[in-house]
């Protein structure tokens, strides 16, 4: 047996694992940035109207907020590592225009969040109700500048700017000439209007699928009422901006990384192209191999030049058949789709719900509790998806056109080490999950014991609760 | 192209710049193992613990705390790369094992104790204090053997790699001793004590038989350094505030002896700093001049930067200031 069979190739583990890493940090620190303007509101108006409902949801939701912050901490760390230890040529050709935004974001950001939640957590008996709320406000700034700075090295690397190659200790790096350039680079608003609100929504369905759960098991919680109807109104707002915003972004996407458009369109032959509404693959290869004849696609003939130009229906779009290497294209179109249709989805919910506000009948439609419980995971699984059209669309390279990810991975590391340090991420981040659903199981678990539910109400899945109508 | 910020774009604000950079790091690496060292030292005495109330103690001086001196890793690393890209990415690099042990050491030493209090359960909280354990126990090794293995350009697996890690784990246990002792009550504070001072004695020896090995085997080419005077100034402070510390130990004045246990961290990142210059990264010889980045990066790093960093001093000031005092048995959760 060669070493191949035992170990996979380092630059692939080293893919894999950071791949892998990130997907799962992501998910925590989105956690982070959605949750903060919940846990500052309820703050607020715990303070403000000494009203139970909101200590309640304060107090539930801060410990989410607590487990997510730890672990996304310990999550977080393993990422700023990962760029010295498997991609060391990417820290040090772009060493100079991502360490300054990096070290910002632990300065400005990370010690903001870290210092104020513990006020937050251990400090309600020891500062005053304004210095607490205040240190709600400056945990959720933290959380938001922190996402700023991250994102302003991630749009650097896509749309880089600001910069110019130079010789330094025999090696062409990049060198900052321009910092306002190499900051706020066109992608950076995009990005991180559509990473927040995605934030938002991913934690307004899980805040809303929880309240739901509470309100099935116990239909007079009054203090889960107010947050579903809360987190509905925040969908109502947020998920057709980001609809709507994310229209955009596509066509801005076009303008800057035109493989990676192409790639979400599996568009590959250069010239006019159809969008492709709704596609299913008629064939296993499809899903491999993304291809229009392979394809059940609704499609809107020539609309893909037309969204893609902005109004010029005969619009050239270039294909990937024009590039000497591709992303891989299939896990880019199939993210796409998937992510734009749950954003779809998110809509519909959000108006639903928003119906039944208008007929004051929110809390008791079972039919409305079910949906929002099974779609409260939903919303991070649209953001992971997301993100991998904007990561692995970005393929082969790791800074467009600047540097391929190959050339940032290790050229020391054996694979041995590669393959089992995968091993371990993988191995431990399982673990992680787990116990994050764990805490939060714990958590419901408490606070429907605090509420007065027995644990052993049986299964009420199939059947309405006393006093909930079914007929929504 | 403009001049933002009129800042210089061909030279440094001061010639020194990427001096004080250099200064700067180290002094970003001497408040993480001060402050996370203690810490750890609070994960690693807390097997030691029987009683479920003094465990409870324990998490509690650590609690509020832990991350946010965490985060002074980050910062470390963070301005590493920022000033010295080529050293990051090397030291990394070659280091690979250890640098990703280390970090999943500090996801098991952070989980811990969070996970421990969402669930009343025996089983599971042996479980989460296990990991709290070991995961203190083994961060600091490992951050040690990273340390030593950069400074004394030595494999991991060397004597001066492996003494330094011990060192380390010697040394926040002193710190994590005298932490709790100056926080709690008689019973708890009398057993701390009897630790950190063996603790202090250890490290003392640990720190002597590194050093006789790094100039026996004049690893790194370092054993002029240590042998010159600022370098024996260094080891004799350490002495001293080790063997001052346990006398202050052995007459129960806590709060003296924290102080001068936490200048014992703060000297160890002395003797690194002063062993790297100039020759940032001994392995491939390259120095300070030679890996900084260029005037324009440095620059606007140091005016965004440090102003934020004399910010984050004082968010530390009230962070314990809010914390300061006897711990009241509230527990680690919120």
């Amino acid at each position: 047996m060669d070493g191949w069979a035992l170990f996979l190739p380092a630059e692939f583990a080293s893919r894999a694992q950071f791949g892998w890493t990130i997907s799962v940090h992501i998910l925590f620190a989105s956690l982070s940035v959605g949750l903060a303007p919940f846990i500052v509101y309820f703050t607020w108006k715990e303070i403000r109207t000494d009203d139970d409902r909101f200590a309640r949801l304060r107090s539930f939701w801060l410990k989410v907020f607590a487990a997510g912050f730890v672990m996304g901490t310990v999550t977080g760390i393993p990422m700023s590592f990962q760029f010295g230890t498997n991609f060391p040529g990417f820290s040090a050709v772009a060493g100079e225009l991502i360490g300054g935004p990096l070290a910002f974001e632990a300065k400005m950001a990370f010690f903001l969040e870290a210092v104020f939640l513990g006020v937050l957590l251990f400090g309600r008996e020891r500062v005053s109700d304004r210095t607490y709320f205040l240190s709600s406000v400056l945990v959720g700034f933290g959380a938001w500048l922190s996402g700023f700075w991250i994102l302003v090295v991630n749009a650097w690397m896509q749309t880089p700017q600001g910069f110019e190659m130079i010789t330094r200790n025999g090696m062409e790096v990049a060198q900052l000439t321009d910092p306002i350039a190499a900051f706020f680079t066109p992608r950076l608003t995009w990005m991180y209007v559509h990473m927040v609100n995605a934030a938002v929504i991913s934690v307004a369905l899980l805040v809303a699928g929880v309240a739901a759960y509470i309100v099935w098991k116990k239909s007079d919680a009054k203090a889960w009422k107010t947050a579903l109807k809360i987190a509905v109104v925040l969908l109502i707002v947020t998920a057709p901006l980001q609809a709507l915003h994310g229209d955009a972004y596509a066509r801005h996407v076009e303008d800057t990384q035109p493989q990676k458009f192409a790639a979400m369109e599996g568009h590959y032959e250069t010239g006019p192209a159809d969008l492709h509404l709704f596609a299913i693959p008629t064939e296993l290869s499809a899903l491999t191999d993304p291809r229009a004849d392979n394809l059940f696609a609704i499609s809107l003939p020539r609309v893909g030049s037309f969204l893609a130009s902005g109004g010029d229906f005969d619009a050239v779009v270039t294909g990937l058949d024009e590039y000497e290497e591709n992303p891989p294209v299939a896990l880019v179109f199939w993210s796409f789709r998937f992510m734009v249709g749950l954003g779809f989805l998110f809509i519909g919910l959000a108006f639903w719900g928003g119906y039944l506000i208008y007929r004051n009948r929110l809390p008791d439609s079972s039919r409305y509790l079910k949906a929002m419980i099974a779609a409260s995971p939903l919303g991070f699984a649209a953001l992971l998806t997301g993100w991998y059209v904007t990561e692995i669309g970005r393929q082969p390279w790791v800074i467009q056109d600047v540097l391929t990810t190959s050339e940032a991975a290790s050229s020391t590391l054996s694979s041995t080490a590669a393959t089992l340090t995968l091993g371990a991420f993988v191995v431990v981040y399982i673990g992680l999950i787990l116990a994050a659903l764990y805490v939060l199981r714990w958590l419901i678990e408490d606070e429907l014991r605090d509420l007065g539910v027995t644990a052993s109400t049986g299964d009420r899945w199939h059947g309405p609760l006393p006093g909930v109508s079914d007929d929504d | 192209m403009i001049e933002p910020l009129v800042l210089p774009v061909e030279r440094y604000l001061v010639p020194s710049l990427p001096d004080v950079w250099f200064g700067a790091v180290m002094f970003a690496l001497a408040m993480y193992i001060v402050l996370d060292g203690f810490d750890f030292g609070i994960g690693m005495l807390y097997a030691t613990r029987e009683d479920e109330a003094e465990r409870e103690t324990m998490l509690a001086a650590f609690g509020p705390v832990w991350d946010a001196n965490e985060v002074w890793l980050v910062a470390f690393g963070t301005m590493l790369l920022a000033a010295f890209p080529d050293v990051y990415s090397r030291l990394l690099a070659d280091n690979y094992l250890i640098a990703l042990g280390f970090v999943l050491a500090l996801l098991f030493r952070g989980v811990g104790p969070e996970l421990r209090e969402q669930h009343e359960d025996e089983r599971w909280q042996r479980v989460c204090d296990r990991s709290f354990v070991a995961g203190s126990t083994l961060a600091p090794l490992l951050f040690g053997v990273l340390a030593g293995s950069w400074v004394f350009d030595a494999p991991a697996l060397s004597a001066p790699a492996l003494l330094t890690g011990i060192g380390l784990v010697a040394v926040s246990a002193v710190t994590g001793a005298a932490f709790v002792a100056a926080k709690t009550a008689p019973s708890l504070a009398g057993d701390m004590r009897d630790l950190g001072v063996l603790g202090t004695l250890a490290y003392l020896l640990g720190v002597v038989v590194l050093l006789s090995v790094v100039v026996w085997t004049d690893a790194g080419g370092t054993a002029e350094t240590v042998l010159s005077g600022p370098g024996i100034v260094i080891v004799g402070l350490s002495v001293v505030a080790g063997l001052g510390g346990v006398v202050l130990a052995l007459r129960d004045r806590y709060r003296a002896w924290l102080a001068s246990a936490l200048a014992l961290p703060a000297l160890l990142s002395a003797l690194v700093a002063l062993l790297l210059y100039p020759t940032i990264y001994p392995a491939t010889g390259l120095t300070v001049s030679d890996a900084v980045v260029s005037p324009l990066a440095l620059n606007l790093t140091t005016v965004l930067g440090f102003p934020v960093l004399l910010l984050v001093l004082w968010y530390f000031k009230f962070l314990y200031g809010v914390f300061s005092g006897p711990i009241e048995g509230e527990g680690y959760g919120a």
